[in-house]
């Protein structure tokens, strides 16, 4: 059983589950009707993702293990998501800069991991970035929309910055099983894509009339399974169901 | 007795407390509206399938996306704002429409087809 390889893979998963779980309290909630829709279609392909990678992961656990037992079974510590993607869905603002800042790195991330030596991993990139590339260009556009647009909208992206900068450095510090997964080649180097991201963050910054906060907060607890309070709580919500009646089925 | 009507509009049903505060929604209904035209294969007409609210025509573009095509309805997308629409006077029905009603020379109905011939 190569560990590594299926933390690699969790954290993947993860990352997508949590982060689609959050998108989805926008359900019935959205701005306006088309985008309430836009970013529930978005939540649909983050979960089709993690079902992706839960059942790889699944595959390679073996036992007993189900994308199901995984998404719903596992303790708060054992998630392997990093800390932004957990964090409440707060006002539009916040949601759309999280998306970007999300989709820009998942972006470059399945780029390079199309060519990952591991065939699964490899094939499940190259099926998700069509979705990733419509995310990241629709959040980039919101970005630009809302920083460039009215004086609240721009307060707002202000606050929403202020709010996320701080965790996106967690992208970019890898942990021991995504050093061991990038060195034997079923992985990426994450390092690497800090350089990439941080141009286009600044291109569409500067559209945005939007500026790059200085030195930030380096936070790297979450891929490791240390936490902020926020993912008990959507955890509390999305494992109620299987928790309460366990194997429930409709 | 006054009796209060609320009609309320998309994305403003109050989420804290029953009754909720009463918001305006005409900066929404400021959006201009957009008509939707869907291609669903190659080699047919682009065909309206409704309509939508966006900003701008990129906006327009990915709100039909996001609302018309999520199930592999089209593989092409055409956005024209309502107000460049110019529609006819459906009092004046009578006078473009019932002439051609008994000009049945003019329907194609009086050749036979090929069977390979499709899309007529």
């Amino acid at each position: 059983m190569n560990q590594s390889l299926i933390d690699y893979t969790l954290n993947l998963a993860d990352n997508s589950l949590i982060l689609g779980q959050r998108n989805s309290e926008w359900c019935g909630h959205g701005p306006v009707l088309e985008q309430d829709i836009a970013i529930t279609n978005i939540s649909l392909d983050l979960i089709g993702q993690a079902r992706n990678f839960y059942q790889y992961a699944a595959t390679l656990i073996g036992n007993d293990a189900t994308e199901d037992s995984l998404a719903y079974l596992r303790k708060e510590e054992e998630f392997k998501n990093c800390i932004l993607v957990e964090q409440p869905k707060g006002d539009w603002a916040q949601t759309i800069l999280r998306q970007f800042f999300f989709s820009q790195y998942q972006y470059l991330l399945f780029q390079q991991l199309q060519n990952s030596k591991d065939e699964q991993l490899a094939a499940i990139a190259e099926k998700s970035l069509k979705e990733v590339t419509y995310h990241l260009r629709w959040s980039s556009e919101w970005v630009i929309r809302l920083g460039d647009g009215t004086d609240e909208s721009h307060q707002r992206m202000i606050k929403a910055i202020d709010e996320l900068w701080k965790y996106t450095d967690e992208f970019f510090s890898a942990t021991s099983y995504e050093l061991r997964a990038a060195s034997n080649g079923s992985g990426v180097d994450i390092s690497k894509l800090k350089e990439p991201w941080m141009n286009k963050i600044k291109e569409i910054f500067s559209e945005a009339t939007l500026t790059i906060p200085g030195k930030t907060l380096i936070q790297t607890s979450g891929k490791e399974g240390k936490h902020s309070g926020h993912l008990g709580n959507i955890l509390t919500e999305l494992q109620y169901m299987q928790r309460t009646y366990p194997g429930c089925d409709w | 007795m006054n009796n209060y009507l609320r009609k309320f509009y998309y994305g403003d049903i109050p989420e804290d407390k029953a009754g909720g505060n009463i918001v305006s929604s005409d900066s929404k209904s400021d959006w201009p509206l957009w008509e939707v035209f869907i291609r669903s294969k190659q080699g047919l007409d682009h065909k309206h399938v409704g309509s939508l609210h966006a900003t701008d025509a990129q906006m327009a573009m990915e709100n039909a996306r996001d609302v018309y095509t999520r199930r592999m309805e089209g593989v092409s997308l055409w956005v024209v704002e309502s107000k460049y629409i110019h529609a006819s006077n459906p009092e004046e029905a009578g006078e473009l429409f019932e002439p051609a009603a008994d000009k049945i020379y003019r329907h194609p109905t009086f050749y036979d087809l090929p069977d390979e011939v499709n899309q007529m």
